[in-house]
Order: C-alpha cells, then structure tokens, then sequence
C-alpha cells in the first residue's frame, strides 16, 4: 500500500469478444472518496471494464483490487458483497412495487415475513442524509426519471455499497434534476463514498469530478485531475484520430435545399424533450452528416421527417412543401427515402421473402398491378433487377430476408429505397454492424445517390465515415444542433467538442445560412 | 455440484416438417389426455372414442350432422383466423354469431310474408352488417386506442348474448310458445335452402366460398399483401406507409361479419326462429379451430368438419352415459397441446448439465 488510499484498482484488463477486443490491457486507479469520471466514446470499452467490475463479465487476464485486496468477481452478488455496485442507465425496478419493495428485491435479509416498516425507515434515513427524496410506499410507475434513479441509488446504499458506478447517470434527467443528483454525489463522496462517473459529456466531467480516465477504443489513453486539464484536452484525447485527408470526389454540383428542418422539437418514448429546435437544411447534390453520440435525439430526428414521430413544434419541409406531421405514405410519396436504424425490425419484415420486402414501399402504384391485385410475376422480375444490380446475395428470391447477412439485407434495403422516385435519403447508421465490404457497398451507393442530385441526410456515430462522405457535418447534442462544419474547414477537436456539448465558437462559414 | 436442468432454447426456423405435424400431434395428445380422464371416471376410453366416431362418421347421417354442425365452427374460424392474420385476437366471434342471428331474426320476423328472394339476401347483408358492427366497437378503441381486443371482444359476448336472452324472454317471445323463451317461426321463405336432402344447407356454400376468397385475397390482392406485412411486422408496415388503425378496422369488420353470416345461417337454416340455445359455443371453438389449422382458410375449413364431428360425435356418447361437459374437455385439452406444440415449433428442450459454483448466489439483477 502506498500513500494513496485507492478504493479499487484495475490492473492490465483485457477483454476479448469475437472479433474485437472490448478492453486492452486497461488501468484504472480510483481513490476512496472521490468521484472519477470515465469518458469516452460509445464503444470505447467504458461498460465492459465497468461490468468486469461489477461481476457480470469476467477478464481474460488482468487484476482486480479492492481496498488493496486483490479479489475475484465472479457475479454482481460478489461485487456487492465487496461493496461495488451500479446503477445503471435503464433503471431496474418492478414497476408495480413500491419504493421499498423494489430496495428490498433479491435480498434474502428478510427471510420470510417482510415487514416493510423499518426498510421504510432506512431508506428515510438515506433520504434525507443524501438529499435523495423519495416517498418509500410511492409505487415506481407513479414516480419521474429522475426520482426513479434515487431509487436505484438508495438500493444500492442498502446494500450497503461504497464504491458507486453511475452508468450515464445524466442522459435521462432534466436540467434540475442533474443539479440534484450532483450535490447527493458530493454528499455521498464527504461521507467516504467513492463514485464512478461513466459519461461523454465535457461539462459534466469538469463540474463534478476529482478526476478523469479517457477510454478510447478499448485503451485508457489519457488519465489525470480533473484540475489539470481542460475540456478541450479532453475532447481531443477522447476523440483521438489525426484528421486523414479527405478522400478526393467530384465536387458536388448543389441544388437548391430538398429538405429544411427549422425549429423542430419533438417529445420522445420517455416523455422527454428529444429535439429541442432544430435547424437543419439539405441541398439536392450534398451529404449532409449528423454527428453525435448515440441518443441525442438522432432516431427521433430521422422519425420526425420521415413522419413516424409527431413533431410539437416547428415544421419540416421536403422540396418546398410543408410535410410537418404528415403520414409517412405522403412523406414517402412527396420522396423521402429512409434507411432507418434498426433494419430488421423496421425497415424489413424478417420472415417475410425477399420479394415482399422489395415490393414493400411499390405494391401500391400501378406498374406492380392494376387494381386491387399485385401482379406476382410483375413484382418478381422487378425484385430480380434490384437484387441483380446491387448485387444482393441470395438463394432465390423465396429465401426469408432474415436468413441473409446484414450486408446483404442491407443492401436490399438501400436497393429498394435508391430505387423509388425521390429526392432525398435520410440515412441512419447506415454501416452499423456490417463488415468492410458491405460498408464500402453502402458508401459507394450513396456517394451515387450524392452524383445523381439527390440530398442525403446521414446520421452516424462514425467519424471517419462522415468525413469519407459529407459535404457538411452539424453536431447534435441532446436534441441541439450544436453547430455545423462544412468539409473543407473540418476540424475534429471541435467536432469533438461539440459532440460532448459545448456549442461552436462563431465562425462565419461553418454555420447555417439563415433562411432558405 | 452437477445437477441436470431442462432448456428451452429458440430454434433458428421451425422445420416445416413439424409446422404440418403438429396440429395432428396436438390433435392426438388431447385424445391421450382426454382418455386419462375418461377411464378416471370409469369409461372406457376406447369404447368413448368408438361411440363419438361412429356416431360423427360412419354413416351418412352422421357425416351430414357434422357437416351441418362445421358451418357456423367454419365462418367464425374464418373470422378468427383472419384477425389473428394482423394479430388481432377476436374472442368475439360468439358475440358476433349472435348479433348476426338477432339481425337476421329482425329481417324475417318484420318481413313475414316476403318471397325467399328479397329476404333472404336481406338477412344475409344484416347478418353480416350486424356481426361487422359488433366487431367495430372493440376495432376502434384498438386501432386508435389501443385498447386490448382481447377483453374487449370477450367482454360484448356476454351483451349480445343476454340481448338475445333479453329478447326471446321478453319482446319477441311467441305468445303461442307456451311461455318457451322462442319467437314466432319465420316464414318458410325466411328458411336457407337445404342441400342433398339433408339439414346440410346453403351456409356451406357460404362458407366455403368464404375460404376461397379470403386464401385468394390475402395471396394475391395488395390488401392482403398490408395484412401479411402488418401481421410480421407492424413497425416495417407502417415505416412503409401502411395504414394500420384502418386495417385492424377493416379486417376486425370483415371477421365480424363472417361470423355474423354464420350466426344468419344458424338461426335461418336449423332454429328457424330466434332461440336462446343457438350455439353451444361455436364462437368459442372458432379460437382452437383457427389455430389448429394454424390460419390457412383450407385447413380451417378441415378443422372445422373435425371439430363438427366432435361435437356430433359427443351427443353420441351421451348414449352410453359420458357427459356432454366431457366434449368441452376434450376442446379444451385440444387448445392447451395446440398452444403446447406451437411453443415446441419455436423452441427445443435440452438437456444441460449445470455445473455451479459451491458457495455463489445467483446475481441479484442480470
């Protein structure tokens, strides 16, 4: 022991998955009673070192000591036992229980007979040591988010953990409520407790930490105090990658705008606000990305113009007309294609064939059919040239879509949505999960879409893929346009700034033109 | 510590092997089970299951019993399994039968001395306008509610039914019926015609008819085409531009009104006027009979000549004392091994060997 008091130590970490190594060779050092954030991008690594923390994944090499102990996690029950615990970003509580009920869930203290009432005195006990005010006998469904989360907490402190694990505590709480749930962590640290602070948020970093650990691509790459360095430091370790060279294209020859977006907001499944005024224009001819991390209003953006989400305010217009809150059949039909995020379970129907699917945004007009009926040899030769041309490989054309490989359903879905009549393409993580040849596949087809006029709106978490294709990249940051970087001016720490929610300084050319 | 556990894993496609076998399997574990309870009250099984075949098949008016008797199974599973087609559960096929009779009833008892040509085409549209009507007042708080159909539909069975009770007790009963809750007979024009010399009547025509257009529509008819894309996949329907809310309104009418047509049938071609006993649940076996003939129209058809012969083939061994209640058994043992092989089609058992950990408690929260 040095003379450091450290409430855990992770030494040397690694973690293997098919294909990816989730964690390599990481260190982390938290000292007792403090708060340590750990900042990175999605995918970084930052909740599989946190769940080898927790007992629910176990390293492939690498150590673990608590309070100078060396242990060995082998479930969440053995982590909490060391006092470990964590709560989570989706909450898990039994939403027809009460308060009290839910902190008591899964433990064996009470072995039979509950007696609910002094459970409802402890947890009043931590309720006002911490300022973490909740009724005991509210049921969880009556309660907010954020009341929700200091019921997590409280289940925790029960159980009586020291060591706390805060998986993006802040991404679902209002404005208010972080301010609360900031002065319980204080609390929390001045009683001896130590925090564990996941996030991709600078500002968050700065206000409430001692000190930061920037995970990136599976490595701590940077660890320091919080005092030492500043947001911009951070934004670049977190960020990381030298700026390669664009790739040369042709230049875009661009129109006039396809789609303007202007102060859009909109409510989201939480019951949220999920935009909160967005500004946004797409000119036929360019690649316009959206950069930001994931569940910052991204989807929500893509659903509200493809008219699968209800905006509250302002208004979408598609090639001039105003198709604010129409159906997605108008939407579609004013010519918006859409390559939604999540393939299979909104833009294919998995176990129908590959026909049907083709046919699913065309059996209406007429050239599938006269009439009431589909014209199945019709439909068929149609389905043949689009899986011919985009090179969809397949059996036959009764094989079920879900058996094809997510790049070739993919490109199935981009066939048929490049091959209806429209003028603008709202793509959402377009290469997720897909190898590189299905990847570039995409990319050549939209760089395509980009020569043949049409506008593209190209929403991704990748970085590198967005400076391959855009013409202009604008950062959200929960439901904001944080600003907008045209191509030739790119300039990743600033991306990266944006992305963790500080707003661009003026700069003249980067921004949106006003009006139309 | 080693101990053996079962698993039920997801299979990647059922093999479509069972996807045929099944509903037979179903069919003859019920039977299996069916005879534990029969021998327990001291039947015969075998000689049960002789009486009820023999009764339903073995000579032709056997068979033309249960064929009359499949009529009303065979429209109500038609709706049912057209429904369930867009994930609809229609439970109210029984309600629907019965609004249906109670229309036609209406039709023939107001136009007494009418000529069989303008009633009967009358009772058919209110029968089937009343059975569709039935089903849009749970389609409508479904479609743009989401109210659950399920209780909704179970729910307007009870109303149509104490309706017609309601009605044959009171208002419509026949003051020559002595005090019987009956109607008035409706004239012999008011009467579907009979086929073959049988009671089998012109709801089979309908009903087969029925089986036809629904397997064509929903095969080749772009309707059909959002109907099987809705019932895969209601989020890709509607991200397609599909009109969902209209659809479960649409198809919940469409089910209404074949159920309606079976309740017309029913009440115009055997009871001849309104009677409370109309139907010994057929609305209700409708719900099996559609999913043992896992939703294809045809197979439905041939379901419900099966479950006719059940029936008929009940009343048949009442003869040697088995209570009718045992029939109603024996449809609902059939259900459970329906739901049973269904769950087997999408998940295999396993046999795995657990080794834990001495000393480690599961984990508290996944």
């Amino acid at each position: 022991m040095g003379t450091v008091d450290y409430a855990v130590e992770m030494r040397d970490i690694t973690k293997r998955f098919p294909g990816v190594i989730a964690s390599n060779h990481v260190n982390l050092a938290v000292r007792s009673g403090s708060i340590h954030a750990l900042l990175g991008e999605n995918g970084a690594g930052k909740s599989t070192l946190m769940n080898i923390l927790t007992g629910l994944l176990r390293p492939d090499s690498g150590e673990i000591c608590v309070r100078g102990e060396r242990v060995a996690l082998r479930s969440p029950a053995s982590a909490i036992g060391l006092g470990i615990g964590m709560v989570h970003q989706h909450f898990r509580l039994v939403q027809t229980f009460t308060v009290a009920e839910n902190i008591t869930l899964g433990m064996s203290r009470p072995r039979f007979a509950l007696d609910m009432a002094p459970i409802e005195r402890e947890v009043a006990k931590f309720s006002s040591e911490y300022g973490l005010a909740v009724n005991p006998r509210a049921k969880i469904w009556q309660l907010s988010v954020g009341e929700q989360q200091r019921v997590e907490i409280i289940k925790m402190l029960y159980r009586g953990v020291d060591v706390l694990i805060m998986d993006e505590p802040t991404a679902v709480l209002t404005p208010q409520e972080v301010r609360e749930l900031f002065e319980t962590l204080r609390r929390m640290t001045a009683d001896g407790k130590t925090i564990i602070f996941i996030t991709h948020k600078l500002d968050e970093v700065m206000e409430i930490s001692d000190r930061v650990t920037v995970l990136r691509a599976g490595q701590d790459v940077f660890s320091c105090d919080t005092g030492e360095t500043t947001s911009r430091e951070l934004a670049s370790k977190m960020v990381g990658r030298e700026i390669g060279q664009a790739p040369e294209r042709p230049p875009a020859a661009i129109g006039g705008p396809v789609l303007e977006v202007r102060g859009l907001t909109a409510i989201g499944d939480r019951r949220t606000t999920v935009l909160d005024g967005i500004d946004l224009d797409v000119r036929a001819g360019e690649i316009h990305g959206i950069a930001g991390v994931a569940g910052n209003g991204q989807r929500e953006l893509a659903e509200v113009i493809t008219g699968l989400r209800r905006a509250s305010s302002g208004f979408v217009r598609i090639c001039g007309a105003d198709m604010t809150n129409h159906t997605p059949r108008s939407i579609i039909e004013a010519g918006v294609s859409h390559i939604p995020e999540d393939r299979l379970g909104v833009g294919l129907a998995p176990n129908l064939n590959i026909t049907d699917n083709a046919i699913m945004k065309r059996y209406r007009c007429g050239e599938m059919g006269r009439g009431p009926i589909v014209d199945a040899a019709r439909a068929r030769t149609w389905t043949d040239g689009l899986v011919e041309r985009f090179n969809v490989k397949t059996p036959n054309l009764r094989t079920a879509v879900r058996l094809l490989s997510g790049g070739n359903s993919q490109r199935l879905l981009l066939a048929r949505e490049t091959s209806m009549e429209h003028r603008l393409v709202v793509a959402v993580h377009p290469t997720r999960g897909l190898d590189i040849g299905a990847t570039e596949a995409v990319h050549s087809i939209l760089l395509r879409e980009r020569e043949s006029g049409v506008g593209t709106l190209l929403i991704s978490e990748d970085l590198e893929e967005l400076i391959a294709l855009c013409d202009r990249i604008s950062v959200i940051c929960e439901g904001r346009i944080m600003g907008t970087v045209d191509r030739d001016q790119l300039n990743l720490e600033e991306i990266g700034m944006m992305m963790a929610g500080v707003a661009a300084e003026a700069k003249g050319d980067g921004h949106l033109e006003a009006g139309a | 510590m080693d101990t053996l556990r079962l698993v039920l894993e997801k299979r990647e496609a059922a093999s479509p092997f069972y996807r045929f076998l099944s509903p037979l399997l179903a069919i003859v574990m019920a039977l299996v089970l069916g005879a534990v309870f029969l021998a327990a009250s001291g039947f015969s099984p075998l000689k049960v299951y002789y009486y009820m075949w023999w009764g339903a098949f073995s000579d032709w008016y056997g068979i033309s019993e249960t064929l009359v008797t499949s009529i009303p199974i065979m429209l109500c599973a038609l709706g049912v399994a057209l429904a369930a087609k867009m994930l609809l559960w229609n439970v109210g096929a029984e309600g629907q039968f019965h609004m249906g009779a109670f229309a036609a009833a209406w039709v023939a008892l107001s136009m007494p001395s009418a000529p069989a040509w303008q009633v009967l085409p009358l009772m058919v549209l209110a029968g089937m306008a009343a059975g569709a009507v039935w089903a849009l007042l749970p389609a409508v708080p479904r479609a743009y509610l989401g109210v659950n159909e399920i209780i909704t539909t179970l729910l307007l069975n009870y109303v149509a039914i104490y309706w017609v009770e309601y009605l044959v007790h009171g208002p419509w009963r026949d003051p020559v019926s002595l005090n019987f809750p009956l109607s008035a007979p409706f004239s012999s024009a008011a009467r579907l015609p009979s086929l073959f010399g049988t009671r089998i009547h012109l709801g089979l025509v309908f009903a087969l008819v029925a089986a036809g257009l629904i397997r064509l529509v929903l095969g080749r008819s772009k309707w059909g085409y959002e109907v099987t894309v809705i019932g895969e996949n209601p989020r890709a329907a509607r991200y397609a531009g599909m009109n969902i809310e209209r659809n479960i309104v649409l198809t919940m009418c469409l089910a209404g009104a074949l159920a309606g047509l079976g309740g017309m049938a029913e009440v115009s071609a055997i009871a001849g006027r309104m009677t409370r006993q109309l139907s010994p649940g057929y609305g209700y076996s409708a719900i099996i009979v559609a999913w043992l003939g896992k939703l294809d129209p045809w197979a439905v058809a041939l379901v419900s000549v099966l479950f006719g012969g059940l029936l008929v083939g009940g009343y048949s061994a009442q003869v040697i004392g088995v209570s009718a209640a045992s029939v109603n058994m024996l449809q609902g043992l059939m259900l459970f091994c329906v739901l049973a092989t269904e769950a087997l089609g999408r998940y295999r058992v396993r046999v795995v060997h657990a080794v834990r950990a001495s000393g480690e408690e599961a984990g508290i929260d996944g």
